[in-house]
This record gives structure tokens, C-alpha cells and sequence, in this order.
């Protein structure tokens, strides 16, 4: 695999919690992620899957060992840097939809686009427009986050997680929520953007059916990776 | 920076009752505050004003009293050959047999009048004098004014309830007389009353006015007229004055140059300030007072503001963790919940200054008639710019520094902890 075409890099990272006692919670893991590669990570509840997901995403900075995102290393990193590094060259797909109820669902999807600031207004309201169109919903466009159907909104963070052309779109059980016909959708979509988009995407889940369909398959146990 | 005030102002919106209800709370505070400022120092210029119009800021006048050396000591004080002088036992020693005139008025009115100190410079002569009214005599206290000078710089005319300045400036044997006595006398305007002086001089002088200063007893004895009146009505030439009344530039100067001129011209000098001290104090209490009230009711505001940005941010707690997963940095939530809390003040000031100008005008209009003002018919008001100065510059520090420890606290939410929670 070509070096340059990595987008996460994990090298030996452990992650301890130390409430309400110490327990070793990542053990040496490491792994890679490669430009438009759909990679699941699976396991049983409890393993460190979605405490691997969050060290990678770098909100969490509470571990030990090297994270490359890009090739750039973040441990050292401002928090001001990985709140960069978050807005530009990742997005993230939760099991709850996280929108902000205040908002249109035009404005939640543009949010991340103005911070970043690349593009004038009118630029990401277009291109907010078109990812809408995309998933199919552009017609709720006007609407307030909280008036539309629970698939809808999961269709309304994936398009809000895009809106910057991220690297690498995470997710923690995105279809952990939804019934069989919308995690189709949804995983319909997630493959439409590895194979078109050639975005890489690390999606945490426990549906066997949905990490069948990845790429690859990471599978955890006790806080170790064993394939 | 706009991204994160449509941020807070979506917020804000979100949340509009409580947001009213926190700006609301400014608003009053501020509206109370400039109110009671306006109106206070309003009242203080007025009872300030009573006393500093009226009063020169610095008396220069010559007071009869005993010579401080006595022959008989000067007799024997070489005999003794540098010791101390002699006792002697002569009492009861009287004071000189002098006028109580300042001596070389004119040479020094002409010295303080190029001094650039000085604002205004106006002669006096006292003269005490009896009133005679068919059979009984009432004392009175006739001063000879400069009666220009006096309209111009001690607000003469104000304190004449009816009456012409100009009729007594230019006048002859003419006299203003105060409202009590005018009232015992039964003297109208246009009459003549009947004046006799301490030497037993007679001279009738024609009323055509009435002064009121307020001071019921002031009002009983004393009496204007012309400065030439009362010279001529005791007989003296034109250069007799027994007080010269300075007005400064500067106030706080008055006390230094009191001391100075009554070295240099070996007279006795009074200034404003030991003459009325009780003003100054009674004027700094009461603006202490009204201060703190105005503080006290911005810190409660600023309480409101803290409890509902509090209240806020924990319903929020969601949509910062979001903001932060998707790229916004600790500094930004701060400054998007410090937007809030200022965007809060700010309106709550700008209503505050509304209402506190229109309360302002309600009690500018509220009659207020007092027999010691008669300028005054309502109530008094200092609309003075500094007041809502300082009004909008403490609502905006309030509010901030009320909106930044909750804010603080939204930065600081690990978004981890939030989302992973669910």
C-alpha cells in the first residue's frame, strides 16, 4: 500500500480509564486506514470500539502512542489544531442524529462549511443544496431539524458531515437507530461515497449484516484488534 | 465572528421568554439608574446652587476690632531690652475708632482685576439701617450692590420675584426690599419706604422690587439697592466699600488665594468652602448613595444573566457537544455564549436608556413649588451625557463578565462525555 495514500494511521495506542479504577482499556492497537476504503470496525459491547472511534476522531487526546490523520501526527497538536483538523478533514455520523433543533435543516448541514470559511456563503448553501439532492431530501430543506423523520435526519448528518469533502467520514452506529429500509439507505450511501467520492470511511457497528457488505472488517476484542 | 453571533442569536431566539425576561432585568436596572442619578444630582445642583450662586468664592472684607499691639506695650517693650514685655494690666480694650470701610478699595479691585484668576469682581457696602413704619422701627440690612454684576454672575435675578434689575441699577433712591419685610411694611411696588441710618440720617427710598431667597429670617432683614444709593444714604464718597466679592475661575482655588489676598492687602478674606463645608459633604453623601443603589441593581441583573446563560448551556449541552465534533474550538462556544450575554446587555441598556430618559422627563414635569426657589416650578433633573455613559459601560461589563464563567464552563464540555452518554 502506498504510504502517501493513508488517511488514519494508528500506531500502538492504549487508552487507560481510571474511574472508578484503573482498567486498560486499548491494548497496542494499530491499524491504517487507505484513501476511499470502507472499513468497519465490529466487536462485542464493551471492547473499546467506540473508544478507539473517538481517539481516532481526536476529540479524545487522553491516550498514549501516534495518530496520523493525513500523515499529519495530532498527538502534540493545539486543541485549536485538532478543532481544524475536525472541521476540515473529518465528519461524523452518530448513532442519534445530533442536529441543532434552532436550525433549518439547510442551516445544521452548512454550520461546519461557514466555520471553515474556504467558501463564501452562497457557495456552501449551493453545495449544501446539491448534498441534499443527493440524499434525496432536498425538499425538507427549509425545514427545522426537529420536524422531519428519524431516517430523514440521519440523511441530514451524513450531508453535514460531507459538506467539507472530509478525508475520512466516522461513525458510531449510524444505523443503530433506524429499521432495516433506512439502514439500507444509509449503507447505499456510505457506498456511493467510498466508490464515487473515493472518501475513506471507518464506521463502528454491531450489525453483522452491514460490516459484511465493508470492505474490511476490523474486529476487536478486549480492547485488542484480532483480525 | 458573524457565523458565531447568527449562532448566538439563534440561540437567543430559541430561548426568547427567558432571554426577555435576563434583558429585562438590565433594563430596569439601567432605567433605575440613570433615573435616580438624574434626579439626585439634579436636586444637588439646585441645593448646590442655592448656596454657590449666591455666595462669592472668595469675601474680602474689614472687620473693626482691636489693635493687636497696645501703646503701653510698645512703650516699654525697648526698655526691657529684647525680654518679654512687660505685663500690664489695662482691660476692657476697645476696638479701633475706625469706618468699617476696606481701605484702597478702588487700587485693589483694579489689582484683582487683571489677575487671571478672577472671574468677576463686584464691590458691596453693608449698611445697617432702621425702617421707619408709622410708629415702630423694624432693622434692616440695606446692600449696595453693583447691580449688573450681580444679575450676571450671582443669578440676582432669579431670586427677585417681581421687579425690574434694570429699575434699580439705574434708578436713584431706589430699593429692592426682601419679600418678609416688604409683607410687615405693607410696602407695594412704587411706594416709599422711610430709612433711617445707624447716624441718624433720614431718606426716603422708592420699592420697585421684592427679593426672595427662601431663608425666611434672610427675607425679614435684608434689602438691595444701587451701590451709589447706599453710599450717598450714608453719606460716604464713591470709592467707600466694605466688601469686595471675587468669583474665580476655579473653585478649588478659592481657600489658597483667601490666605494669599488677606496677607497682601492686610484685610480679612473668607472663601466658599470654609464658609459652607456642609454642602460639599451632604452632596457626596447623597451621590454615594445613589452610586450604590445603581450598582447594586446592575450586580442583581447580572445574577439573572448567570442563572439563565447556567440554565442554558446545560439544555445545550447536545448542541455544543455537535458544534465541537464538527470543528468549532473551545474559544469559539465561549465567545458564542459571551456573544449572548453581551447581545442581552446591550439591548437591556438601550431599553434602560429609553426608559430612563422618558422617566427623567415624567419628573422634570412633576410641579414641584417651593417658596425657597422661586426660579424653580418642577421638579429638578441633570440629563447630563456622563450618567448614561456610565449606566451603558456598567450594564456591558456586568453582563460580561456575568455571561463569561458560564461560558467558560460550555468551553470546556467534552464532547466525548456528551455524545457517548446517549
Amino acid at each position: 500500500m502506498n504510504k502517501s495514500e493513508l488517511v488514519l494511521e494508528v500506531e500502538k495506542v492504549n487508552k487507560y480509564f481510571h474511574d472508578p479504577m484503573t482498567i486498560h482499556v486499548l491494548k497496542d492497537v494499530s491499524m491504517q486506514v487507505a484513501r476511499g476504503e470502507f472499513v468497519s470496525i465490529t466487536g462485542k459491547s464493551g471492547c473499546g470500539k467506540s473508544t478507539l472511534l473517538y481517539i481516532l476522531s481526536t476529540m479524545d487526546t487522553d491516550y498514549e502512542g501516534e495518530l496520523k490523520i493525513d500523515g499529519e501526527p495530532t498527538r502534540m497538536a493545539s486543541r485549536t489544531r485538532l478543532a481544524r483538523i475536525r472541521n476540515e478533514k473529518i465528519g461524523f455520523v452518530f448513532q442519534f442524529h445530533y442536529l441543532l433543533t434552532e436550525f433549518s435543516v439547510l442551516h445544521n448541514v452548512m454550520l461546519p462549511g461557514l466555520k471553515l470559511g474556504m467558501k463564501s456563503r452562497e457557495e456552501v448553501e449551493h453545495r449544501a443544496m446539491e448534498l441534499l439532492d443527493d440524499l434525496g431530501i432536498a425538499d425538507q430543506a427549509r425545514k427545522a431539524a426537529n420536524q422531519i423523520s428519524g431516517g430523514q435526519k440521519q440523511r441530514v448528518a451524513i450531508a453535514r458531515a460531507m459538506i467539507n469533502d472530509p478525508l475520512i467520514i466516522m461513525g458510531d452506529e449510524p444505523t443503530g437507530n433506524l429499521d432495516s429500509r433506512n439502514s439500507d439507505i444509509v449503507f447505499d450511501i456510505f457506498r456511493k461515497i467510498a466508490d464515487e467520492h473515493k472518501r475513506s470511511l471507518l464506521i463502528v457497528t454491531h450489525d453483522q449484516d452491514f460490516a459484511a457488505r465493508t470492505d474490511r472488517i476490523i474486529d476487536m476484542d478486549d480492547g485488542r484488534v484480532i483480525t | 465572528m458573524r457565523l458565531l453571533a447568527t449562532i448566538a442569536l439563534t440561540l437567543l431566539r430559541a430561548k426568547l421568554r427567558q432571554s426577555i425576561v435576563a434583558a429585562v432585568g438590565v433594563m430596569f436596572s439601567i432605567a433605575m439608574f440613570v433615573t435616580l442619578l438624574g434626579f439626585m444630582n439634579g436636586l444637588n445642583e439646585l441645593l448646590d446652587g442655592l448656596i454657590l450662586n449666591r455666595t462669592p468664592h472668595v469675601r474680602l472684607y474689614n472687620e473693626l476690632r482691636a489693635s493687636a499691639e497696645q501703646p503701653v506695650e510698645l512703650a516699654y517693650a525697648d526698655s526691657a531690652k529684647g525680654t518679654a514685655p512687660i505685663h500690664h494690666f489695662i482691660r476692657s480694650i476697645k476696638p479701633k475708632d475706625d469706618l468699617p470701610r476696606l481701605r484702597n478699595a478702588t487700587a485693589i479691585m483694579d489689582v484683582l482685576e487683571k489677575d487671571p484668576r478672577v472671574l468677576a469682581v463686584s464691590p458691596r457696602l453693608v449698611a445697617q439701617v432702621l425702617f421707619n413704619v408709622g410708629t415702630t422701627d423694624l432693622t434692616g440690612q440695606v446692600n449696595g450692590i453693583d447691580v449688573m454684576q450681580e444679575v450676571r454672575y450671582y443669578m440676582f435675578q432669579d431670586y427677585l420675584v417681581e421687579g425690574d434689575p434694570n429699575d434699580l441699577a439705574n434708578g436713584n433712591n431706589t430699593i429692592v426690599l426682601g419679600k418678609g419685610l416688604a409683607d410687615i411694611m405693607q410696602a407695594r411696588i412704587g411706594d416709599l419706604v422711610q430709612v433711617t441710618t445707624a447716624t441718624g440720617d433720614r431718606t426716603m427710598l422708592r420699592v420697585v422690587g421684592y427679593f426672595q431667597s427662601g431663608i425666611a429670617d434672610y427675607d425679614k432683614v435684608q434689602c438691595y439697592a444701587n451701590i451709589k444709593t447706599v453710599q450717598k444714604l450714608l453719606a460716604r464718597p464713591a470709592s467707600y466699600y466694605t466688601d469686595i466679592n471675587l468669583k474665580l475661575h476655579d473653585l478649588e482655588e478659592a481657600p489658597e488665594m483667601a490666605k494669599e489676598l488677606a496677607a497682601r492687602f492686610g484685610v480679612q478674606a473668607t472663601d466658599i468652602q470654609t464658609a459652607n463645608a456642609q454642602f460639599e459633604t451632604g452632596t457626596d453623601v447623597r451621590n454615594i448613595i445613589s452610586y450604590a443603589v445603581g450598582v447594586v441593581l446592575l450586580i442583581v441583573a447580572g445574577f439573572g444573566i448567570y442563572n439563565i446563560l447556567n440554565m442554558m448551556i446545560y439544555e445545550k449541552l447536545d448542541a455544543i457537544a455537535i458544534l465541537k465534533a464538527t470543528g468549532f474550538s473551545g474559544s469559539d462556544v465561549r465567545r458564542i455564549f459571551l456573544l449572548l450575554s453581551v447581545i442581552i446587555g446591550i439591548v437591556g441598556a438601550l431599553g434602560g436608556l429609553v426608559v430612563g430618559i422618558t422617566l427623567q422627563n415624567i419628573i422634570d414635569n412633576i410641579p414641584f413649588i417651593t417658596a425657597a426657589l422661586p426660579s424653580v416650578t418642577t421638579f429638578p433633573v441633570d440629563y447630563s451625557i456622563r450618567y448614561y455613559v456610565i449606566a451603558v459601560t456598567f450594564a456591558l461589563a456586568t453582563t460580561w463578565v456575568a455571561g463569561w464563567f458560564p461560558a467558560r464552563k460550555a468551553s470546556h464540555v467534552d464532547p466525548v462525555e456528551i455524545i457517548r452518554g446517549k
